[in-house]
C-alpha cells in the first residue's frame, strides 16, 4: 500500500518543530507500524537526509519504549496494544497518517518523536518500592499466604509498562493511572502494607512536583492504556491517600 | 597457550560456596563509602547488582542505553524462573537443579558455578516475594509452579507470561530505593563505548550521552558489565532492537577473553518470519509446551495442501498428524530441551513438512489441552454430561488464565485466533550462552572487570534450560557478585578516588571520538541496516542451527569481506553531537562484524556437536548430537589480537567430579 505520513520533526528540545509530509510505498499488511517507519527511514537515509527519531526497543509490547500519537490516539487506533504491536493491516491504501510525539509538560520533547519520560522514574524513586534489603535472608516465600484474588489484582496493576499513554490521552496530562498502579500493586500485598502511607504520600507529592495535571475522572487513560490498567487503581490510590492524610 | 585459572574453591561441591564466602576478604562498611563501582546495563543482572552493592554501602553508577533502567530486555522474558524450592514435593533439590542444568547444557558448563546457582535459587524467590513481586498463586494462597523443558519436576515460578517484567520491576524498585538514598547515580540514554584500564586494572569507562552526543569519562574502582547477550549478531532475533555486544566486545578488545562465542540458543517456539522487511522476531514462551503439542502433517501432500492454503490444520485427522517430538522422545515429549526441539523442527521442515507459506513453520496445538481442562472444569463445577461447546468454553477459560497474554500477542501479529486454530511456530535466535570468560568470582581476565548475567559464559554450557536465565541474572546480581567483588576491592580501601585525568582516559576517549567521526566520514552508499541484515543472513545460513566446516570457512571469509565493505561504504547520516540512532547502530554493527567472525572461527574449532552447537559432521546414526569429551571438554576462551582471524585460543579444561558424563538422552 501507499501512504502519506505527516510526521512531527523537531531538531532538539529548544528548537521549533513542525509537521512534515512524506510518502511511502510498498507497505505490506503484515508489517508492524514501526517496520513501516523503518521503511521510511531507510528511504530517508538513502536520500541522504536524517531519519525520523522515535523510541522503540523490544518491539513486542512489553518494554514501554515506544509511544507516538497516531491520528490523535496514543499507540494508534487499536485497544490494548502498543505502537510496536500495531500492524499495517489496520490501515488502507492511500491513507494519510498523522504521527506526533506524546505531549505533556512533564514529557519534554528531545528530538522528533522522542520525549523525556524520566519524570516517571522520579515518581517511582520517591516511593515505588518496599524497603527490604536484597540479602535474600528474608522469610521463606510461602510463609505468608496471599489470597489469590489479591495476588491477581496486584499482578494486574503491576503489568504497567510505564509508556505514558495515560498521560498523553488525558486532557489534563495527569499521571494518576501510572502512579496508582504501583501504589495498588503494593497496597494489595501484605509485604507492601507496612509502608503504604508513606509510599502514597511521597509518590503523589512527586507526581505533583513533576507538573502532571489533576484527575477529573474522564477515564481516557484506561481506554488508551495498552495493558488495560483499571481506573479502580485510581480509586484505590485516592482511598490510600485519604487514609494516609488522616493518619498524618 | 596459557592455562586459565577459574579459581574454583577447594572442598566438596556443596561446601565450596559457603567456604569461599568465609575465606574471602571483606571491606568494612566505612571503607565501602570510599569505593565507587560502575555497573553497565540495568537488566536483571545489572539492576540487582546495583541495588545490592548500594545497600552494602558502595557508591554505584549505573549506565543503560534505554531511557529508563526498567526497559532493559530482561523485561521481555516470559515463562518463569527456576528455583529448587521443592514446594511441589516432587523430589526436587539443589543437586537435581544442578544436575539438570549441567546435563541440559550438554556438559560444557562449570560444575562449581552451576551448583552455586542452584544453591542460591531458593533465596531469589524469597527475596522477590519480600519486595512485592506478584507471582502466580494457588487458591490456598501459596505459590504456584509449572514445568519447563529438559526437567522432570515442577520448579518454575511465574507471573503469567510476564515473569521477566515482574522480576525486573522488582529489581528496578530496589534500585530506585537506592537512587532515592543517593547511593546510586543512574545514567540513562548513555552507552558504554570503552573500558579504561590503569596499570592493567579496570578503572572506568568512556560513555556517550546519546542525547547530547557528549563523550564522558567515568571512573571507578571496579567495572561490572551486565550488558546482556549478542543474539542480534543474527539481525533477526527475539532480542530487543537495541541489544548489542558493544560493552562486552570493547572489554574484549582491552583484554577480556571471550568464551564459547558459538554457543547460541535457537529457541524452538517463536513466531515464524513473515517477510523481508521484518525487524525482529517474537518468542512464544516455552511454558506453552506444558500444554501445547507440536506436530506437522504426516503426509507430504497434506503439508503441500496446507502451504497452498487448500487445507486447514483443523481438517487434518488425528491419525494423519506427526507429533514428532512425542514420537522421537517419548520420555520428555514436547518438553525436550530447546536445542533438541529446534533441530527436530528444522529436520521436519527441511524434509518438506513445513506448514506456512515459506515452509518454515510447525504447529503448536492446544486443542487437546483445551478439551482436557474443559472436562476437568466441567466435572469440578458439577456439570453432568457437558456439551462439546461447554467443554470448549471452560477449557478456553483455563488456557486464557494461564497464557492469555501470549495468545493475544500471537493473534495481534499473525491475525489468527490460537484458541481456534493451532499456532504456527519456528525456531529463532534467542539467547547466547557464550560471553565474557569469568572465573568463579565472576571476574573477567581484566582485573577489576566483572561480567554477570547473559554477558558472561559460565552457567549454561552449550544450551540453556528454560527459566534459567532469570535465575542466573538475579543470582549473580543479588547473591554472588556482591560477595566476590569485596574480595578484590579489599585492596582498594586506600586507593582514593580515581582521577579521570589519567592518560588512559585521554587515550580511550580519543579513540572513541575518532571511531565515531570516521564512521560518519565514510559517507558511502549503504545504510547501516544493509550491513547488519547481510551479516545476519550469513550467520543464520552458515552458523545457525546446523553448521559444517565448509560453510563456516565461507562465513569467515564473507564476514571479513563484509567488514571491509562496511568501512568503505557505510552511510551514517547526521552528526556525532546530537541524538543520532544511525550512528548508534553503526558503532554496534562494527562490533557485531568482528564478533560474527570470531563466532564462526569458534564453531569451526569445535569439532563436535554439543547442545546448541550442531556440526553436521558429528552426529549419531539417528541424527542426535555427537559430543567428543576426550578432545573438546573445554571452554574456548579467545584473546583479542587485532583481527578476529588472529584471535588466540586459550582452553579451560572442564572437570566433572560430581557428575558422570553421559550422552544426553531425552528418549
Amino acid at each position: 500500500m501507499k501512504l502519506t505520513l505527516k510526521i512531527w520533526r523537531q531538531k532538539s528540545a529548544d528548537t521549533k518543530g513542525r509537521l512534515e509530509t512524506y510518502n511511502v510505498d510498498g507497505i505490506e499488511e503484515d508489517m508492524s507500524f514501526l517496520e513501516m517507519l523503518d521503511v521510511l527511514n531507510d528511504k530517508l537515509v538513502n536520500e541522504g537526509t536524517e531519519p525520523v527519531e522515535f523510541d522503540h526497543d523490544c518491539r513486542e509490547g512489553i518494554c514501554g519504549s515506544c509511544s507516538l500519537m497516531i491520528n490523535g490516539e496514543p499507540h494508534g487506533p487499536d485497544r490494548k496494544i502498543t505502537t510496536c504491536q500495531l500492524h499495517m493491516r489496520r490501515f488502507n491504501d492511500g491513507d494519510t497518517i498523522v504521527i506526533e510525539p506524546f505531549r505533556a509538560k512533564a514529557f519534554p520533547i528531545i528530538k522528533d518523536l522522542i520525549v523525556d519520560r524520566t519524570s516517571f522514574d522520579r515518581i517511582q524513586q520517591a516511593g515505588g518500592f518496599i524497603s527490604v534489603n536484597t540479602s535474600g535472608n528474608t522469610i521463606d516465600a510461602n510463609t505468608i499466604p496471599i489470597e489469590k484474588e489479591n495476588a491477581d489484582m496486584s499482578f494486574n496493576a503491576a503489568t504497567c509498562i510505564g509508556c505514558g499513554a495515560c498521560v498523553a490521552a488525558c486532557k489534563n496530562a495527569s499521571a494518576m493511572l501510572f502512579t496508582s498502579a504501583k501504589v495498588s500493586q503494593f497496597a494489595l500485598l501484605p509485604q507492601g502494607e507496612v509502608e503504604a502511607h508513606e509510599r502514597v504520600m511521597s509518590m503523589v507529592d512527586q507526581m505533583d512536583k513533576e507538573g502532571f495535571g489533576n484527575c477529573t475522572n474522564t477515564g481516557a487513560c484506561e481506554i488508551e492504556c495498552p495493558k488495560g490498567i483499571s481506573l479502580e487503581n485510581i480509586a484505590r490510590m485516592n482511598r490510600e491517600y485519604l487514609s494516609a492524610s488522616v493518619a498524618g | 597457550m596459557t592455562t586459565l585459572d577459574a579459581k574454583i574453591p577447594e572442598g566438596s561441591l556443596a561446601e565450596k560456596w559457603t567456604k569461599h564466602k568465609n575465606n574471602i576478604n571483606l571491606v568494612n562498611p566505612a571503607n565501602k563509602r570510599n569505593i565507587d563501582i560502575i555497573v553497565v546495563g540495568t537488566g536483571l543482572a545489572g539492576a540487582s547488582a546495583s541495588a545490592t552493592l548500594a545497600e552494602l554501602g558502595y557508591n554505584v553508577k549505573t549506565f543503560c542505553f534505554q531511557d529508563s533502567p526498567r526497559r532493559a530486555h530482561s523485561i521481555a522474558a516470559q515463562g518463569g524462573i527456576n528455583a529448587s524450592k521443592n514446594y511441589q514435593g516432587d523430589g526436587d533439590s539443589d543437586y537435581r537443579l544442578f544436575y539438570d542444568t549441567v546435563k541440559g547444557g550438554d556438559y560444557r558448563s562449570r560444575e562449581a558455578n552451576v551448583y552455586r546457582l542452584a544453591e542460591v535459587s531458593g533465596n531469589i524467590i524469597d527475596q522477590c516475594v519480600a519486595q512485592g513481586v506478584p507471582f502466580a498463586r494457588e487458591y490456598g494462597g501459596l505459590l504456584d509452579n509449572r514445568s519447563f523443558g529438559g526437567v522432570l519436576v515442577s520448579r518454575t515460578f511465574y507471573a503469567k507470561g510476564q515473569t521477566g517484567q515482574q522480576l525486573l520491576l522488582g529489581a528496578y524498585s530496589a534500585m530506585n530505593r537506592q537512587i532515592n538514598r543517593g547511593k546510586i547515580k543512574s545514567y540513562t540514554r548513555h552507552e558504554m563505548m570503552d573500558i579504561v584500564l590503569i596499570d592493567g586494572k579496570a578503572r572506568g569507562i568512556i560513555a556517550r550521552d546519546m542525547i547530547s552526543g557528549k563523550i564522558e569519562r567515568h571512573s571507578a574502582h571496579a567495572v561490572v558489565l551486565a550488558s546482556g547477550g549478542y543474539g542480534n549478531v543474527f539481525f533477526l532475533s527475539t532480542n530487543a532492537m537495541g541489544s548489542n555486544v558493544t560493552a562486552a566486545w570493547r572489554a574484549h578488545r582491552r583484554g577480556a577473553f571471550f568464551a564459547n562465542p558459538c554457543f547460541t540458543q535457537i529457541h524452538p517456539t517463536c513466531i515464524p518470519v513473515s517477510g523481508e522487511l521484518q525487524s525482529k522476531l517474537t518468542l512464544m514462551s516455552e511454558s506453552l509446551r506444558n500444554d501445547g503439542r507440536i506436530w506437522v502433517p504426516a503426509k507430504k501432500e497434506d503439508a503441500e495442501a496446507v502451504r497452498a492454503g487448500k487445507l486447514k490444520p483443523t481438517q487434518i485427522p488425528e491419525e494423519d498428524r506427526d507429533y514428532y517430538l512425542e514420537r522421537r522422545y517419548p520420555a520428555f515429549g514436547n518438553l525436550v530441551p530447546r536445542d533438541v526441539a529446534s533441530r527436530a523442527a528444522k529436520e521436519r521442515c527441511d524434509a518438506g513438512y513445513g506448514v506456512n507459506k515459506t515452509g518454515e513453520a510447525v504447529y503448536l496445538d492446544f486443542a487437546s489441552a483445551i478439551e482436557r481442562y474443559g472436562k476437568e472444569k466441567a466435572y469440578s463445577s458439577g456439570i453432568e454430561n457437558p456439551t462439546a461447546a461447554q467443554i470448549k468454553k471452560l477449557g478456553d477459560e483455563v488456557i486464557e488464565a494461564k497464557y492469555g497474554n501470549l495468545f493475544d500477542m500471537y493473534e495481534k501479529i499473525i491475525d489468527e485466533n490460537p484458541y481456534k486454530t493451532p499456532m504456527m511456530i519456528y525456531p529463532a535466535v534467542h539467547y547466547t550462552m557464550g560471553g565474557l570468560w569469568v572465573d568463579y568470582n565472576l571476574m573477567t581476565t581484566i582485573p577489576g572487570c566483572y561480567a554477570t548475567g547473559e554477558s558472561n559464559f559460565s552457567d549454561h554450557g552449550a544450551n540453556r534450560l528454560g527459566a534459567s536465565a532469570l535465575m542466573q541474572g538475579l543470582a549473580d546480581g543479588y547473591f554472588v557478585l556482591p560477595y566476590t567483588i569485596g574480595d578484590y576491592l579489599a585492596d582498594d580501601i586506600r586507593t582514593g578516588p580515581i582521577s579521570t585525568d589519567h592518560k588512559s582516559f585521554e587515550e580511550a576517549e580519543k579513540n572513541v571520538i575518532d571511531q565515531l567521526e570516521s564512521l560518519i566520514n565514510v559517507k558511502g552508499d549503504k545504510p547501516v541496516d544493509y550491513f547488519h541484515k547481510k551479516l545476519g543472513k550469513i550467520m543464520w545460513n552458515k552458523c545457525g542451527m546446523s553448521r559444517n566446516e565448509k560453510e563456516l570457512k565461507e562465513a569467515i571469509y564473507e564476514i571479513s569481506e563484509l567488514r571491509q565493505e562496511f568501512y568503505s561504504n557505510v552511510r551514517v547520516t547526521g552528526d556525532a553531537h546530537s541524538k543520532n540512532s544511525e550512528l548508534e547502530k553503526a558503532a554496534r554493527v562494527a562490533d557485531f562484524l568482528e564478533l560474527g567472525e570470531l563466532f564462526a572461527k569458534d564453531a569451526l574449532d569445535r569439532n563436535e556437536s554439543c547442545g546448541g552447537h550442531f556440526r553436521e559432521e558429528y552426529q549419531t546414526e539417528d541424527g542426535e548430537a555427537l559430543r567428543d569429551d576426550d578432545n573438546y571438554r573445554y571452554v574456548s576462551a579467545w584473546e583479542y589480537k587485532g583481527e578476529p582471524k588472529d584471535a588466540v585460543l586459550h582452553k579451560e579444561q572442564l572437570v566433572y567430579d560430581n557428575i558422570e558424563l553421559k550422552t544426553r538422552s531425552y528418549k
